[in-house]
């Protein structure tokens, strides 16, 4: 009897041990729901941030932060890529398009009491135009040509003409200029600041910077002196990161966190149902590809291309992997940024034709080749590999043995760039709205070796390209650019796949959020009920 | 031994993760970048300089106590590692605890009453533990615990709007120096999940050891004679038998405790907590090669350390076992 006592005791120590450690109360989970007296909204993400100076960084997860703690000379739209006011009221272009004069708002302060004026936006550009270090300010280089003395640099001068009066000189017109000024990488930063920017940023945003733990959180508060009347209604803002989709899916149904990116596709039916949730879509400035390498044989071969394009069926990679949350894409930019050509009539998925085709080319009976799937989950792409069988499946039907091939994602990059990939997904998301954005940077002969992974070279729409970058017309660019879209269409170095419209999820409690194409979202009209 | 085994050890990853394909200039300006803005990059974090360049570089440095610079964030590695590898000790500890306690009492109860229901149950258990996913086990967790019963939250180390002040970076002690006791029980809260994913394998693998290494002791002499001279079986067991019985056990749990520091990664995605393992899990996206290799390295140093430890607890336990 002894026995059996003793071990029925052991067992229950050892339940209650463990019991104890979690039995408490469980009315004070979902740390932060509360009542919300403080309008605290914590933000779920799936990366920390690099850097919290704007100019340095490339990646979107810095960006993210970086929006709410400055502002831009002038501002995207709500949700769109036209060109408002923002720390500049009001602007003149001279005729020919080489002369801005930006009228600066009065009263504007950075987070550190300083006066907003001329003489902070001279400077922030003088930091970046006479540093010559592209590794250290690629965006900068990469916008605007290059700095000071280069052959294609963009900005001759800025010059404070007087205290509330900038004036920048153009050594040749950019047509995107202004779409390039409200890049969030152009946000203005205090002056002799600069060393500190990376982890105590100051700007004039709406909220400033609190702290920051590594690879954990970094918390904002309201700017109670921001410009903008009666703004902004958070009192604080927290972006935490989570990097699995799932686990901060939970996070948001126990109230940890707000807000979410970089929802599953899979999710969402769920969020829609659930009622304490809601989902949000941001306005798709993606595309999703199927590139080739027109280098390489068999796919030197327009009419190869083509047919491939006859046999891939994009309604069904939608209804799979995207759930719906995409459309088609015919042309390699989305709808949303002008230019777009509506009247491209998309390849339809004929694979009788696609046979012919390939015939007609020279393989009847098909070829053997490879398919490049990347390995992580992009906006424009939730999964890789899985896309990449459905499309093998169909090349199978036409004769095509296509070898699903993929590499961890930096070696990925690093190898389609070189040219190593026959074939291969991937997509590229807009970084200001530009039609020129899309398809010089992705499709030019000038980009082989950087962005153009197809190795795409046609001289006729190099022509057309850069010529639309230097029309001040913005008429007659959507002209070129719709030109420019019959060429790529009829040439073929791509399947454009998708447009995707990334889900995000928040609770039921929050209003006025609304996601920006861009990606990243200035949180400034955002409350709780 | 510490020296040349650590000495080897940064030799072989420095090697390595410069194996792996991927150039971090590349990776760091993304996409977006231009050819140009590239190479300035390589040549800025001299990544041009020839490998045994570099590596005489780093070692030079390592002597004087640097850990060089994160290529990522600029900052210097030893003054960013702290906070993640107190992070991840004290979760690796909580889950130690939890393993070495229900483990090793798991393992004397089952040897004990061996072929009891209680032995099937708890062998059963640990053959469960030891073969689990952890990360499956971990969303588990979190759908079961922290979304349907909400006991426990579903991630990170605090609750975001009532955070610890630290001090050392481990929470624990944190909140007990400062006496916030309401903290401390966010912060064993926020430990619980995770750890139990944590602890799993381990505990398992300790429960065994412990269930045959008792066994074989149970069956010896003295204990007979302990058992036949009546002497109360609490004392039998815990004084008699467990220390002759412990040694192994103490080997298995100094290895899980290096496996758990070093292998923490997946149990810090899942429960997105700020740990070194996620520290250098992300750096390897980024080729971040300084944080690479001296996180490594810093691991590398406390699982010698802790083999160290056991060696001389050994001792300790069974003054047979000396070393010269």
């Amino acid at each position: 009897m002894m026995k059996k006592g003793f071990l029925l005791a052991l067992t229950f120590i050892m339940l209650l041990s463990t019991a104890l450690v979690g039995c408490n109360s469980n009315s004070d989970s979902g740390d932060g729901d509360g009542d919300n007296k403080e309008q605290a909204l914590v933000f779920g993400r799936g990366g920390d941030s690099v850097a919290l100076d704007p100019a340095i960084v490339t990646d979107g997860e810095s960006f993210k932060v970086i929006k709410n703690l400055y502002d831009t000379l002038v501002e995207y739209g709500e949700q769109d890529t036209e060109i408002n006011p923002s720390l500049a009221e009001d602007w003149k272009v001279s005729d020919d398009g080489l002369t801005y004069t930006f009228m600066l708002r009065e009263g504007v302060k950075f987070h550190n009491g300083e006066e907003f004026n001329a003489e902070a936006v001279v400077k922030n550009f003088e930091r970046w135009m006479t540093s010559g270090d592209s590794g250290k300010f690629a965006y900068y280089a990469s916008m605007f040509g290059g700095f000071k003395g280069d052959e294609g640099h963009v900005i001759k001068s800025v010059e404070a003409k007087d205290d509330m009066t900038v004036v920048f000189t153009l050594n040749r017109p950019q047509a995107p200029f202004l779409k390039n000024l409200a890049m969030t990488p152009f946000s203005i930063a205090a002056p002799g600041e600069w060393d500190k920017l990376e982890t105590e940023p100051v700007g004039t945003g709406p909220f400033k910077f609190v702290d920051w733990k590594r690879n954990d959180r970094i918390t904002l508060e309201k700017n109670e002196n921001y410009w903008k009347e009666g703004l902004p209604k958070l009192d604080k803002v927290i972006f935490r990161a989570i990097p699995d989709n799932s686990n901060r899916l939970n996070a948001l149904k126990t109230g940890e966190i707000h807000l979410m990116d970089g929802v599953n596709p899979s999710d969402v039916e769920e969020i829609k149902q659930n009622e304490d949730l809601q989902a949000f879509f941001r306005p798709s400035m993606n595309v999703g590809y199927l590139g080739f390498n027109t280098e390489m044989e068999p796919f030197n071969d327009k009419k190869v291309r083509q047919a491939l394009n006859h046999a891939v069926d994009k309604e069904s990679l939608i209804k799979a992997f995207y759930e719906g949350q995409a459309e088609p894409a015919k042309n390699p930019m989305p709808p949303v940024i002008a230019g777009y050509n509506e009247e491209i009539d998309a390849y339809p998925f004929d694979l009788e034709k696609a046979k012919q085709l390939l015939a007609e080319a020279g393989y009847p009976d098909g070829f053997k080749t490879e398919l490049w799937a990347m390995p992580v989950p992009r906006p424009y792409m939730p999964d890789g590999k899985k896309a990449a069988e459905a499309i093998a499946a169909n090349f199978e039907k036409i004769g095509v043995e296509a070898e699903i091939v993929s590499y961890e994602w930096g070696t990925y990059l690093e190898k389609a760039q070189k040219g190593e990939a026959p074939m291969f997904l991937l997509g590229w998301t807009g970084d200001n709205g530009d039609a020129d954005n899309f398809l010089y940077t992705l499709l030019d002969k000038d980009t082989i070796g950087s962005n153009n992974y197809s190795r795409f070279s046609n001289d006729e729409l190099h022509k057309i390209l850069v010529e639309a970058q230097s029309t001040p017309d913005q008429d007659k660019r959507a002209e070129l650019y719709k030109e420019a879209q019959v060429i790529l269409h009829e040439e073929a170095p791509w399947v454009p796949l998708v447009h995707s419209e990334p889900a995000l999820a928040g609770v039921k409690t929050i209003e006025g959020f609304k996601p920006h194409p861009t990606g990243s979202d200035k949180l400034t009209n955002v409350s709780f009920k | 031994m510490l020296i040349p085994v650590l000495i080897g050890m940064s030799l072989i990853v420095f090697f390595l993760i410069r194996a792996i394909p991927g150039d971090p200039a590349q990776i760091i300006l993304g996409q977006q970048a231009s050819e140009e803005a590239v190479a300035q990059l390589r040549d800025t974090l001299g990544l041009d300089e020839p490998w045994y360049v570099q590596y005489f570089i780093y070692m030079k440095d390592l002597l004087t106590g640097d850990l060089g610079n994160s290529i990522r964030t600029h900052a210097p590695i030893s003054e960013e590692i702290w906070p993640y590898f107190a992070a991840t000790l004290e979760l690796s500890m909580f889950a130690m605890i939890i393993a070495v306690v229900i483990g090793v009492n798991a393992g004397i109860i089952s040897a004990w009453f061996q072929n009891s229901w209680f032995d099937y149950v708890a062998m059963l258990g640990a053959l469960i533990g030891v073969s689990m996913p952890i990360f499956w086990l971990g969303l588990m967790e979190q759908w079961a615990f922290a979304v349907e019963w909400r006991l426990f939250p579903t991630s990170g180390r605090e609750s975001i709007l009532n955070p610890v002040e630290s001090i050392t970076n481990l929470y624990v002690i944190d909140t007990i120096i400062q006496g916030r006791f309401d903290q401390l029980q966010m912060v064993l809260r926020h430990l619980t999940l995770p750890g139990v994913a944590l602890a799993t394998i381990p505990m398992a693998i300790i429960a065994r050891m412990t269930r045959s290494s008792m066994l074989e002791v149970m069956r010896s002499d003295y204990i007979r004679t302990a058992r036949a001279k009546g002497l109360r079986m609490f004392w039998v067991v815990y004084k008699h038998s467990l220390k002759n019985a412990f040694i192994p056990v103490l080997t298995v749990i100094g290895l899980q405790m290096g496996l758990l520091l070093g292998g923490a990664i997946l149990t810090e995605t899942i429960f997105s907590w700020p740990g070194i393992g996620r520290y250098i899990y992300d750096a390897i996206g980024f080729r971040d090669y300084p944080v690479i290799q001296s996180g490594i390295l810093v691991i590398a140093l406390v699982f010698v350390t802790i083999n160290l430890l056991v060696d001389l607890l050994y001792a300790a336990i069974d003054p047979r076992i000396k070393y010269q």
